[in-house]
């Protein structure tokens, strides 16, 4: 200490520096840095899941390469990477290629196109290096048509057919193509209806009329008068389902040939030609001449496509609009069964169980049971709600339609119970928390004024302690509508074409499997046939489950905001 | 506390009793009431008689028992684990702790105030009506009478009746303390149990709660926790004073302010300890 001794105080027998510790910098900046190092993971990943879930709808120009063996592809470019080019294709190049790989120490870039066009080549996806390329162009005239089969097609238009008669437009921005090519997508639109759902309901009715014959069959036995009358009842209306079934079949199969007398031939850039009906051209466009509008027409109508549709082409291809609909339904019948569940445990476990060993003992269980690996959860659902519950239901209830399953199977209702016994525990030591944060003064207040406990649970803890118990409930949800490993054991398919709500009695069918978002987030990324084309969806995927959580939960904020204005202020 | 000798037996001797008569008998009566929170006793063989219509006030130095012997009138105390009791407290010569005791009825017939306010996070209405509610009346006609008439004897009405709707919680510290003297009343009882009701209040908020508490008397019966001896004096008809969980002295109020026959009175008043 130089100082001390310039101003010559008497030497202190210890230290009078403050050591680093004793002013919490240190502690601070690493308090913070740890925040920040959070902050900015979370930031990353959505940043990540924005980026690649926002561009994977923009349309893309089409390249047309000429390689170096004259040979040419068409396609859009989806990335690009270096390599170690492997031996034996160094062989048959040429000397100057070689001598500039060698100088990258046996290096190259190399780029994925997208070429389409799978009928044609047995692939979507081809890698070009760039010492294979002889030269890159950006022509006019290439169309970019995405199809209900075999994925999008790139080439060109040869021609365009109505009821058999050529267009003269060779163009598929003419009007008059453009027209021909609503009134076909119409028209299949309308077909699709037809098979789907008119013809469905009628083999619905036809189903429950034989399931119903089939009950009386069981309980009061063939040929007893009571099966005859239901039998005649049952003939008749099969009689009428049947001419209904009929005259539907019959509508779809005039617009059927209708359909298949509007063509459109596409030719690829090897010259091979593909002759389709114009229905099977989903969205088409010139992706060479692009403006800015037409960018984002078409954008944002596949972002339509995608939350409006259902999926195509093992899911890959089209909307995610049953497993937007799958999660959501879940979440929300996980939350009601959930809530009052938990509500009623804990108040049960803080209000009126005797403090103890026992409640205790309960306590910890409950904390420790979110600590149990999801998948054990789904494991206990399939084995206990479907199998068993289930199981029992469906001799009780279902009888005529063993041996397939109605509940003793996965489905909506077994998800979403097993969804909310997974997330009951944050409702409870939530509910638990908010209830015994209730001032002991409000108690007493009411409890003075002759008020009996449950009434004062009732009008005063309950409401007091709502914002808290809200909170719980929005942690549950969100982690609820995350959760994947236990639903696909227990209710969650890759393809649902039933939503678990539709017009046919009684409208909302629980024991139906259903998508989820986190589900197809997984089966369209790794499990479909062509992981390329799933990859861009992944993230478009992931992108909404994010919104879909994010939304209901800010929705569940909002309502606990509300609410916690009303027990703000207070001032003295 | 240097006024006190230090014999316990001097120290606690029987009760000195003089109180005033209100000429209605006796509503409340404690007979050889003990008290303890656990293993510590709080209240020792308090024996005293509130008279009908009249303003009893309980003084005495803080931890003395005040508190718990309110509560034990309209068994609060019962939310308390470890409490045990021995002796009697009578309301209307009846004994409040035996097994068959109604202690929801008890509490109907008593109005509490507490010390700090305490409303509920409702509107001013639906707080001034909750004893209503909580007997299951909902005759919009009668709650609406039943809560002007409480605003107007809590000397709140003026203030609060354009907003009857807004939430309670909004009120000043003073205006919350008059809501819950309103709620204490709504439900008619025949007893208001008042625990400090002063203490968090300025002073002209307190001058007001003491002209209600003036313009209450006769109707009700009235207890009265306070440390603010002007107040007691002021306002009530007579004091108990305790000291150390064990009822002192008990007398008409001007007497026990101007001549208390206790030593240890004589001291708490005087200012001398306490
Ligand atoms: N819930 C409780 N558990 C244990 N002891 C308690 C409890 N409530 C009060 N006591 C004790 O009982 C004694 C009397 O308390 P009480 O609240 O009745 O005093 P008081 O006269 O109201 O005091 P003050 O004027 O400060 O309000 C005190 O010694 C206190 O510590
Ligand atoms: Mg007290």
């Amino acid at each position: 200490m130089p100082a001390a001794a310039v101003l010559s105080v008497p030497s202190a027998s210890r230290p009078r520096a403050a050591d680093l510790g004793a002013q919490g910098e240190p502690y601070l900046w690493m308090l913070g840095g740890a925040l920040a190092l959070g902050i900015a993971m979370i930031a990353g990943l959505l940043v990540l899941v924005l980026w690649n879930g926002l561009v994977t709808f923009v349309p893309r120009e089409i390249a047309l390469l000429t390689l170096a063996d004259g040979s040419r592809i068409a396609g859009e470019t989806v990335r690009a990477e270096t390599f170690r080019v492997p031996a034996e294709r160094l062989e048959g190049l040429a000397p100057e290629a070689k001598a500039k790989i060698a100088a990258e120490h046996g290096l190259a870039r190399r780029t994925l196109y997208r070429t389409g066009n799978y009928d044609v080549y047995n692939d979507d996806f081809r890698w070009i290096a760039d010492f294979e390329v002889a030269g890159v162009a950006y022509p006019d005239g290439m169309i970019f048509a995405e199809r209900l089969e075999w994925g999008p097609f790139v080439g060109r238009l040869q021609s365009v057919t109505v009821d058999g008669e050529v267009l003269a437009a060779s163009d598929i921005r003419a009007a008059n193509v453009r027209a021909a090519h609503d009134l076909a997508r119409a028209r299949w639109q309308r077909i699709r209806k037809i098979e789907r759902v008119e013809i469905g309901a009628v083999n619905h009715i036809l189903e429950r009329e034989r399931l119903a014959l089939r009950r009386v069959a069981l309980t009061s036995g063939e040929d007893s008068a009571a099966w005859r009358a239901a039998a005649a009842r049952f003939e008749s209306r099969q009689t009428d389902a049947q001419a209904r079934h009929k005259m539907l079949a019959l509508e779809a199969t005039r617009l059927k040939e209708r359909d298949a007398r509007d063509r459109i031939v596409l030719v690829e850039i090897g010259g091979a030609a593909k002759d389709m009906a114009l229905s099977q051209v989903v969205r088409m466009y010139r992706a060479n001449e692009f403006t800015w509008a037409d960018r984002a027409a078409i954008y944002l109508s596949r972002w339509w496509e995608f939350l409006s549709d259902e999926p195509r082409e093992a899911n890959t291809e089209g909307g995610v609009l049953p497993a937007i609909f799958g999660t959501f339904a879940m979440t929300i019948l996980m939350v009601i069964v959930v809530a009052p569940f938990g509500i009623v445990t804990a108040l049960y476990l803080r209000e009126y169980a005797r403090q103890g060993r026992v409640v205790a003992l309960v306590r910890i269980s409950v904390n420790n049971l979110a600590g149990v690996p999801s998948i054990v959860y789904g494991v206990f659902g399939l084995g206990f709600f479907a199998y068993l519950l289930g199981g029992n239901i469906d001799q009780l209830f279902y009888a005529e339609r063993l041996p397939n399953p109605t509940f003793g199977t996965g489905g909506l209702l077994w998800a979403a119970l097993t969804l909310a016994l997974l997330t009951v525990p944050v409702v409870i030591v939530a509910t638990e928390e908010a209830i015994a944060a209730v001032p002991r003064s409000m108690r007493e207040g009411s409890l003075a004024c002759g008020a009996s406990k449950w009434q004062t649970i009732r009008r005063i803890v309950l409401p007091r302690a709502m914002p808290g118990i809200l909170t719980g409930i929005i942690l549950a949800m969100a982690r609820g509508a995350g959760e994947v490993a236990p639903l696909m054991l227990i209710g969650v398919v890759k393809l649902a074409p039933e939503l678990p709500i539709d017009g046919l009695f009684p409208f909302v069918h629980l024991e139906r499997s259903f998508m989820h978002l986190g589900f197809h987030v997984f089966d369209v990324g790794f499990q479909s046939r062509n992981s390329e084309a799933g990859k861009p969806m992944v993230f478009v995927t992931t992108l909404l489950l994010i919104a879909l959580i994010a939304a209901m939960n800010v929705t569940a904020i909002a309502l606990r905001n509300r609410l916690k204005r009303r027990f703000a202020g207070g001032h003295f | 506390m240097n006024a006190l000798s230090p014999a316990p037996e001097a120290l606690f001797g029987p009760t000195v009793t003089h109180p005033r008569d209100g000429g209605q008998g006796h509503n409340l009566e404690s007979d050889r009431f003990n008290l303890w929170y656990g293993a510590t006793q709080a209240l020792f063989d308090v024996t005293f008689a509130v008279e009908r219509g009249l303003v009893t006030a309980l003084i005495g130095p803080s931890g003395c028992g005040k508190s718990t012997l309110l509560r034990a009138i309209n068994r609060m105390n019962d939310l308390i684990d470890g409490l045990k009791i021995a002796g009697e407290i009578r309301v209307d010569g009846r004994n409040i702790y035996t097994p068959d005791t109604d202690v929801i009825a008890l509490r109907k017939r008593m109005g509490m105030v507490f010390q700090k306010p305490n409303p509920f996070p409702m509107s001013i209405f639906e707080n001034v009506v909750y004893p209503l509610r909580v007997d299951g009346l909902s005759d919009r006609r009668l709650l609406a009478e039943t809560a002007e008439r409480a605003l107007v004897d809590s000397a709140l009405w003026d203030e609060v009746k354009d907003r009857l709707q807004d939430n309670a919680l909004g009120l000043s510290g003073g205006q919350q303390q008059r809501l819950c003297i309103a709620r204490a009343i709504a439900g008619e009882p025949d007893v208001l149990l008042m625990d400090e009701p002063c203490s968090a209040l300025d002073p002209i908020a307190t001058a007001r709660i003491e002209e209600l508490i003036d313009e209450l008397r006769g109707q009700y019966t009235i207890v009265l926790v306070t440390h603010n001896m002007q107040q007691a004096a002021r306002v009530s008809d007579n004091t108990a004073f305790m000291y150390l969980g064990r009822l002192i002295e008990y007398g008409e109020t001007e007497a026990i302010f101007t001549a208390p026959r206790d030593t240890r009175t004589q001291g708490y008043i005087t200012g001398r300890f306490g």
